[in-house]
């Protein structure tokens, strides 16, 4: 019980990190929430859900078509994310903080309903294009699609770090975290630099919706909203604005809220996860891995 | 002359209050009398939550908690046969309480993190509400078949139509804008302000930022209290679905659409976000109200980036000095 919980919890995980790195990457920024990402993830769980049901037909023809699906998700979700950007936030740099808070509600708001009123209000059934095989050992069950999941998010976020730790792009993105005023000096491009944020970002949350609709089996316009306050509340978790922070929030509160299901009660489930957010924010606002930050005045 | 420029306008508006719904009354359309009195109880809950959005500067996503504690306290009260203004002291305490008890802790918080914990909050609320059966009936909703909740008596007089529940709704209005006008006018109000423009510096002036933060956060929470007994006594009926995130949202852009901080402001976006798409609706159709919550989210966007203040925006603001956006 406790090890098929744990199981579950990980491919949770695997979701919500993948999401919370979104979170986490334009906090650190831009110092703001990113109130619209889980509009992004429902977008890429749409363009995956899109892309499935046409390589569908030509699936004989194509071999690779898997991997296209999740390559249009990530760059539909990762172009999208960018285009919010400049459209919503970038004119309200300078304004006070809550301001691009605000923008990003209308954000959410508007690409719900607009994929509301353009696909449809009802949930829909994700198409199953691969036969999903149950193992059973020990008295465990794993299926293929949860160990699937837990690798392509652990193969996305070393790619992640490799990109971050590595690259001259990543060093430009980390200096901008610092300080945009003295990366800009370096000759650093900071708007090109916090675009390829929210293209990451995006991309990642793209990834994170395919997933959750074939871990689920259904979608809706709806759908991003409760991943999204969870995935915050790993990104806090583990210290937001820390990239390796929300990779180890994202397992953390996948694996809590699985064994919380299996022990405590399966419906007050997110009730847990809300609670454990305004625990974490009331005594360790800076998570596991963040660093005590001096607010500037 | 200065008064008379002032005051006139003024209560000729509400004279149209008082009589024009007579006149829609006498005339048999029911239903504008009912949106009407809803249109009071947004605005009720929007003036509350002004005191903290407009006032004080705090994003407080999940508003629709208080209105939930005071409807469903009231639902419980009522249909044990507790009267109506006994219900409200009851309430409007434990609004303000537990608004206190959550405001405490939280409001150390920078601004947005605070709107993500009062977010979570709100949620909370609602969860519980959904199932907690014993207490709640669940998503069935409260009162439960075979119970309801009693009517509201005034001296000999029952509240059963919607004109009169307009009436009491309106009065209730009418207090919450006297309270809200006077407070922000008040010493506590001038704190709120400096609280908002910045928090070091009216620190520094000797104002004690975390109590009257706290003050203005638990008036906001009674308001939403006072709200929501009203209405589970109008309609009789509340469930947990009434308040989800989205209501909470939907309240707040109504406030900065309408122009944060000023009670006008907050009106004029309750009347633009409630009440022109039920005027609009004979004439473009039920359509129209899906498309509503979209143009929302754009008119939000907007109005953010292009007039911050909002429609109707508070005086006190366009006085300030703003040396971030006048150097842009």
């Amino acid at each position: 019980m406790f090890i098929q919980q744990l199981i579950n919890g990980l491919t949770l995980g695997s979701i919500y990190a993948l999401m919370a790195l979104g979170y986490t990457m334009v906090y650190g920024i831009l110092l703001m929430i990113n109130f619209a990402h889980s509009e992004i993830f429902m977008f890429g769980a749409y363009l995956g859900f899109w892309a499935l049901s046409l390589f569908g037909v030509l699936h004989q023809l194509l071999p690779a078509y898997f991997v296209i699906v999740f390559v249009v998700a990530m760059l539909g979700a990762g172009l999208l994310a960018v285009t919010v950007e400049k459209i919503a936030y970038k004119p309200l740099r300078r304004a006070p903080r809550l301001a691009p808070l605000i923008s990003a509600i209308g954000v959410s708001i508007f690409l719900q309903n607009l994929i509301m009123l353009l696909v449809s209000a009802q949930s829909q059934p994700y198409p199953e294009r691969f036969a999903i095989k149950q193992l059973q050992f020990l008295g465990l069950r794993i299926s293929s699609l949860q160990v699937f999941i837990f690798c392509l998010a652990i193969f996305l976020m070393v790619i992640l770090s490799l990109f971050i730790s590595k690259t001259k792009l990543g060093k430009a993105m980390r200096a901008t975290a610092q300080n945009h005023i003295v990366s800009q000096l370096m000759g650093i491009n900071v708007n090109n630099v916090i675009s390829l944020t929210f293209l990451i970002g995006g991309g990642l949350g793209g990834v994170a919706g395919v997933l959750n609709g074939m871990y689920y089996g259904s979608i809706k316009y709806n759908m991003g909203f409760l991943p999204g306050i969870k995935a915050f509340t790993a990104a806090v978790l583990g210290g937001i604005g820390n990239i390796k922070g929300a990779m180890v929030g994202g397992f953390t509160l996948g694996v809590l809220e699985a064994l919380s299901a299996g022990y405590i009660s399966s419906e007050n489930k997110d009730v847990i996860a809300f609670v454990l957010l305004i625990l974490v924010l009331l005594f360790k606002p800076t998570g596991i891995f963040g660093e005590e930050v001096v607010e500037k005045i | 002359m200065k008064l008379a420029t002032k005051v006139y306008p003024r209560a000729i508006f509400l004279l149209i209050l008082i009589i024009l719904p007579i006149a829609i009354y006498k005339a048999g359309n029911y239903y504008a009398i009912h949106v009407a009195g809803l249109l009071g109880i947004y605005c009720i809950l929007c003036v509350g939550l002004n005191v903290t959005i407009g006032y004080t500067g705090l994003l407080d996503l999940g508003f629709m908690a208080f209105y939930a504690i005071g409807a469903y306290t009231a639902a419980l009260l009522s249909i044990k046969g507790v009267p109506f203004w006994v219900i409200l002291p009851i309430t409007l305490f434990l609004g303000g309480f537990i608004r206190y008890l959550i405001g405490a802790p939280v409001l150390r918080l920078r601004g947005d993190y605070l709107a993500i914990v009062t977010l979570a909050f709100g949620e909370i609320v609602r969860l519980v509400a959904n199932n907690f059966d014993q207490l709640t009936n669940g998503p069935k909703g409260l009162p439960r078949v075979g119970e309801r909740i009693a009517e509201i008596r005034l001296f000999s007089m029952v509240f059963r139509d919607d004109i009169q529940f307009y009436y009491l709704i309106l009065f209730f209005l009418f207090c919450a804008i006297i309270v809200s006008y006077r407070l922000e006018r008040s010493r506590i109000g001038r704190a709120l302000v400096a609280i908002r423009e910045d928090e070091l510096a009216a620190q520094l002036s000797g104002i004690n930022v975390a109590r009257i933060k706290s003050v203005a956060f638990v008036i906001s929470g009674m308001f939403g209290a006072l709200a929501g007994t009203i209405y589970v006594h109008w309609i009789g009926f509340v469930s947990p679905e009434m308040f989800t995130f989205w209501e909470s949202v939907f309240l707040v852009s109504m406030i900065v659409i309408g122009g944060m901080g000023n009670i006008a402001g907050v009106i004029l976006g309750v009347f633009l976000l409630v009440g022109v798409p039920e005027i609009l609706r004979p004439a473009l159709g039920t359509k129209f109200v899906d498309y509503r919550m979209i143009i929302f989210g754009a008119v939000m966007i907007a109005v953010i980036i292009f007039r911050p203040q909002g429609i109707l925006p508070s005086k006190r603001r366009s006085l300030e000095l703003h040396p971030l956006n006048t150097g842009q």
